[in-house]
């Protein structure tokens, strides 16, 4: 934004856990069952019911917590808010108030080019998702599914540190990682596993005060923040420059019509009325567990692309690409070992595998390629015992029966042919089917060789050494001169 | 007991608590509880005597009480039928209530 | 009519004698309570055919379990499965849980013979069973005068013979004070003694489930079955639970009983203080040695109880809006409309105020003059018996400041009414056991009752003493024109 103008943005996420089962009852967590089929007593918020504290959740939750440098609290407790809403049965949701699991994080978030700034993270607490309301479009009414009531949701907010809505989209894309890296949640947005509020407001270039703050809801994607957060950008500002004033109010993004749009506020402020929950005890959290679930935290994006730059000497942005996904990145590692090529292990992960990846809309765990076997492929391949064309060939058959590729080259005799016996047959017949390419070749066009070179591996069915079959057909082109 | 008089609740404060509460009151309702909350918290006024400086809240009685979880574990749902026998009104294995205005 | 349920064992005998099935049985209790009952009005509702049903149950398995076929009586707010389960409000209308309390499952696995629909101020607010939505219950002693409250269905269905004992909740005294005024034995455990899982809450941090029996032996007997450690509920201590009808039939012989002088105040009846001055006298002379205490917080517990419980409760009772069980207007258009419109006719006046009263303590900007205030003079008042208990055992004091007053007498005035817990507020938020005995009549033939309260986890001691005075005295024996 190039005027007199600072924004200040913070974002409020919250990530479902991927517990086995809710956060206060055993009801299985997950999505898309039949409406109203994962709900008990407990979570249908019948009368006389309580809740017992998923000890998976906490643990997952102190792990984020540890994963964004937060200083854990001591003691912890729950506090009911109250509101009333007919997907939230007790019309109490059991959240955090004053004593969060979590405060004081920080994550660094780097831009594309690289540079990196400390976005600070205010607190984290856990808290119980709510159901679903669907609205009918047709008649006065709406639908209560209660699945997803109780789901342990953690909340994660932001420091107003974050300058620009670029920021705002890389802080989202560095804090996903990280909670995927950590195994406890999907961040699925599709499926709102990761959800995300965002508050911006914009204050003179210099200003101390933070100026009057908007809230935009309803945002379905990483692109609809960074899209919204520009679109509220710009209408403050104008707003300002207009001698306007800022109404401190929530409002929600229109994805289709790429604006914000004013929420009609309720009766005056929210009175949620917070009061520690009385069904629910305190909570210590132990010195054993602190040790346990530190010792529990994988190696985080920032750590692994620092070792990767050293370790295998890839570029950047190669390693951007093998980092993304942790499983990946660890695959990688496998390969990189097992094929003793640091590159072609990335060059290959990077393109076909990839690519098989998208093909089938999985990822690497869902593709199910052995490293072990995709590291005998490049091997192979780079020692020329099989071209690359085959070694893609390989690769596809390994996919579909998983058979060991070494037999895989054997069955199909793919192995390169290096041997000018075996290989003249072919290149005498590409020379006398192709006159006019090897005339061509001849008048000086150096191109006209690789489709001749091409004819030849086509005749061998991919098997022939291409550079052997090159040096083959300029010298029996130079003979017959 | 002594009335120490000293709280004044308006109609409108009986209003806001009836409104956060999801319940509304005609006049005399209002005026009755009204009456009714003034005397109930001239009588709890009291307890501003106690000194309490220094004194932690009780939310649990018994201070040994922590640590309580349930292991990851699933157990059984209701079957749909059974979650939705008491509604007041249900379709197709959802609760139905009346739309949503926004107010 | 033959008081055939005097006691658990007289009940055991009875149905041993008559060697009929529990179904059979089931049938004779039914019908002395169609007769009982209907001056007493201890049930909101009957549901016989349940009734019959859980005797065919019983009567179907070849267990022998120690309260087999013996009638116990469920205030109706503890759930039972299947049963309809409303806790005295119209706002829970044809509300059927499906699922029982931890509770109801311990006595169904003694085999005791439940009945559900006991009658009860509705969500356990008040010490009077005059703001049930089903219509008051009557005094078995006086049926003109209010049972107390708010386990008045429960206590008066016990007190006038219509069942052998029953379960009711205590939140501030809704146990003790009834079982006071109808002379029974009432209990309260030690908050997190007995699981609450199942117990429709009215102030969370307060509410217990107890016992109400004829005798101290039945009521240790019941204490014994449903106590214990439930996973269920955050809050149930897993401690071992000890064999309380093992410290039946002890001696007192240098127990010290402390008498707090807080709570012989004005306001209590002259026969109240009589009868119980007579009490420690007989305690004195079965060896107890009397000890002078002081609480000095006691005259804030009302305050910080009208508190508490209205705060609790206004959150607990927000889940009741129509939306996914009991009434719903059929006027409304809106969601909202909706919320307003059931809750409106589904509440009573009492239930309306509690509400208003504790949503207006935890509102914004009251919150720390109010219920954090609370919460601290709370623990002031819980000190008070950490102190007190290095001096005595157990502490002695009326139950009530007076005996069941006449129907309508109170109503109008909410104040008055909850002065009348004024004696057993104090146990609930010190989270201590207590229990009410009987301690002989007054000048008007109404009964009068003692409470003992002890250290937490300590309710063998309230037994023991409990027990040693109702042998020396016999008021248990006392019982209503209706059973003689």
């Amino acid at each position: 934004m190039s005027s007199k103008y600072e924004t200040v943005i913070g974002l409020e996420v919250h990530v479902q856990l991927d517990t086995e089962t809710k956060v206060f009852c055993g009801c299985r967590n997950a999505f898309g069952a039949e409406p109203n089929t994962q709900v008990c007593p407990v979570c249908l918020g019948q009368p006389g019911v309580l809740p017992v504290l998923n000890k998976k959740a906490f643990e997952f939750a102190i792990k984020v917590a540890f994963a964004l440098n937060c200083q854990v609290q001591k003691i912890i407790k729950f506090d009911r808010k109250n509101y009333y809403y007919p997907d939230l049965p007790k019309n109490y949701q059991i959240s955090q108030y004053d004593m969060p699991i979590a405060y004081n994080g920080k994550l660094n978030v780097s831009d594309e080019a690289g540079k990196v700034r400390e976005i600070g993270v205010t607190r984290a607490h856990l808290e119980e998702d709510a159901g679903k309301l669907i609205h009918d479009l047709s008649a006065p009414f709406s639908y209560v599914d209660l699945n997803r009531t109780g789901t342990p949701l953690l909340e994660i907010v932001s420091e107003p540190e974050i300058q620009s809505p670029e920021e705002a989209y890389h802080y989202l894309v560095t804090l996903k990682q990280i909670v995927k890296y950590l195994g406890v949640s999907d961040c699925n947005m599709e499926e709102g596993s990761l959800r995300c509020d965002a508050n911006i407001s914009l204050r003179e270039e210099g200003a101390k005060e933070l100026g009057v703050k908007v809230e935009i809801k309803n945002l379905n994607s990483f692109k609809a923040v960074r899209d919204s957060l520009l679109h509220e950008e710009e209408r403050q500002e104008d707003l300002l420059d207009e001698g306007g004033t800022i109404k401190q109010e929530t409002r929600l993004w229109n994805d289709s019509k790429n604006v914000t749009v004013s929420m009609r506020t309720k009766e005056g402020a929210q009175d949620y009325r917070y009061f520690p929950d009385p069904d629910l005890v305190p909570f210590e959290v132990e010195q054993e567990t602190i040790r346990e679930m530190k010792a529990d935290i994988p190696e985080l994006p920032e750590a692994k692309r620092k070792r990767f730059t050293k370790e295998y000497a890839l570029d950047e942005s190669d390693i951007e690409v093998l980092i993304a996904e942790k499983d990946t990145a660890d695959f990688y590692e496998q390969v990189a070992a097992k094929a003793g090529d640091a590159k072609a292990a990335c060059n290959w992960i990077k393109g076909e595998v990839m690519m098989h990846m998208n093909d089938r809309g999985t990822d690497i765990k869902g593709l199910g390629l052995d490293p072990e076997n995709l590291a005998r492929i490049i091997k192979m391949a780079v020692k020329g015992t099989i071209s690359g064309l085959s070694a893609k060939e390989v690769l596809k058959a390994n996919l579909e029966t998983g058979e060991d590729p070494v037999k895989i080259v054997k069955e199909k005799s793919l192995e390169q042919v290096s041997d000018e016996g075996t290989l003249d047959e072919a290149v005498t017949k590409v020379i006398e089917g192709n006159e006019r390419s090897v005339n061509d070749f001849k008048s000086g066009k150096e191109n006209a060789l690789s489709f001749l070179v091409g004819q030849v591996m086509k005749e061998t069915r991919g098997k022939a050494n291409p550079k052997l079959a090159g040096e083959m057909l300029r010298k029996k082109i130079a003979e017959t001169r | 007991m002594e009335n120490t008089g000293k709280n004044i609740i308006t109609k409108e404060t009986v209003e806001y608590v009836a409104r956060l509460s999801r319940l509304s009151l005609d006049e005399s309702e209002t005026d009755r509880f009204r009456g009714q909350l003034e005397g109930i918290l001239d009588y709890i006024e009291q307890l501003k005597e106690v000194d309490t400086e220094g004194t932690l809240p009780t939310t649990h009685v018994l201070p040994s009480m922590k640590n309580v979880f349930r292991e990851d574990k699933l157990t059984p749902s209701l079957s749909n039928d059974d979650a939705l026998a008491n509604a007041p009104s249900k379709k197709d294995g959802f609760f139905k209530v009346p739309r949503v205005i926004k107010d | 009519m033959k008081d055939i349920l005097s006691s658990i064992d007289d009940c055991r005998s009875w149905l041993a004698e008559g060697g009929m099935s529990v179904k059979d049985a089931a049938g004779e209790f039914l019908a002395r309570i169609s007769e009982i009952d209907k001056d007493i009005k201890a049930f909101a509702f009957e549901e016989p055919d349940m009734v019959k049903a859980r005797a065919g149950q019983i009567d179907g398995s070849p267990d022998n379990r120690r309260l087999r076929g013996v009638p116990v009586g469920i205030k109706n707010n503890i759930c039972i499965s299947g049963a309809l389960t409303t806790c005295g409000s119209h706002i829970l209308d044809g509300f059927r849980p499906p699922y029982n309390a931890h509770v109801v499952d311990l006595l169904l696995g003694e085999q005791a013979l439940l009945f559900e629909g006991m009658n009860m101020d509705e969500f356990a607010f008040g010490s009077s069973c005059e703001t049930s939505y089903y219509g008051p219950t009557r005094n078995p002693w006086d049926t003109a005068r209010i049972p107390g409250g708010s386990s008045g269905g429960s206590v008066a269905a016990v007190a006038a013979g219509e069942l052998a004992a029953s379960l009711g909740s205590d939140t501030g005294g809704s146990i003790r004070q009834p079982a006071s005024m109808c002379g029974v034995v009432g209990f309260k455990p030690t908050y997190g003694r007995v699981s609450r899982y199942g117990l429709m809450a009215f102030a969370s941090s307060l509410d217990q489930i107890g016992p109400i029996t004829r005798n101290v032996a039945d009521c240790a007997e019941m204490l014994e079955v449903i106590s214990g450690y439930d996973k269920r509920d955050s809050t149930s201590v897993n401690v071992e639970v000890p064999v309380y009808t093992d410290s039946l039939d002890s001696d007192i012989k240098g127990l010290r009983v402390g008498i707090p002088s807080e709570y012989f105040i004005e306001g209590i009846e002259g026969d109240v203080k009589k009868r119980v001055e007579v009490s420690i006298e007989a305690l004195k002379g079965l060896g107890a040695e009397t000890v002078e205490i002081s609480l000095p917080h006691t005259k804030y517990a009302v305050s910080c109880y009208y508190i508490i419980g209205p705060a609790e409760a206004s959150s607990n009772l927000s889940r009741y809006d129509g939306v996914h069980y009991g009434h719903r207007s059929e006027k409304a258009e809106d969601l909202r409309d909706m919320y307003i419109q059931s809750r409106n006719e589904g509440f009573g006046a009492e239930a309306k105020r509690r509400i208003l009263l504790g949503t207006y303590a935890l509102s914004s900007g009251y919150y720390d003059a109010y219920y954090l205030k609370a919460q601290k003079v709370r623990t002031k008042i819980a000190d008070d018996f950490r102190e007190a208990f290095k001096k005595c055992d157990c502490i002695l004091t009326p139950t009530s400041p007076t005996t069941a007053f006449k129907i309508g007498e109170r109503s109008e005035d909410p104040l008055q009414m909850y002065l009348s817990d004024i004696f057993t507020i104090p146990a609930n938020l010190a989270g201590l056991p207590a229990v009410s005995v009987p301690c002989g009549l007054d000048g008007k033939g109404l009964p009068v009752g003692l409470q003992f309260m002890a250290a937490p986890f300590d309710e063998e001691t309230l037994i023991k003493v409990a027990h040693a005075f109702e042998r020396e005295t016999g008021f248990s024996k006392e019982k209503p024109a209706v059973l003689k």
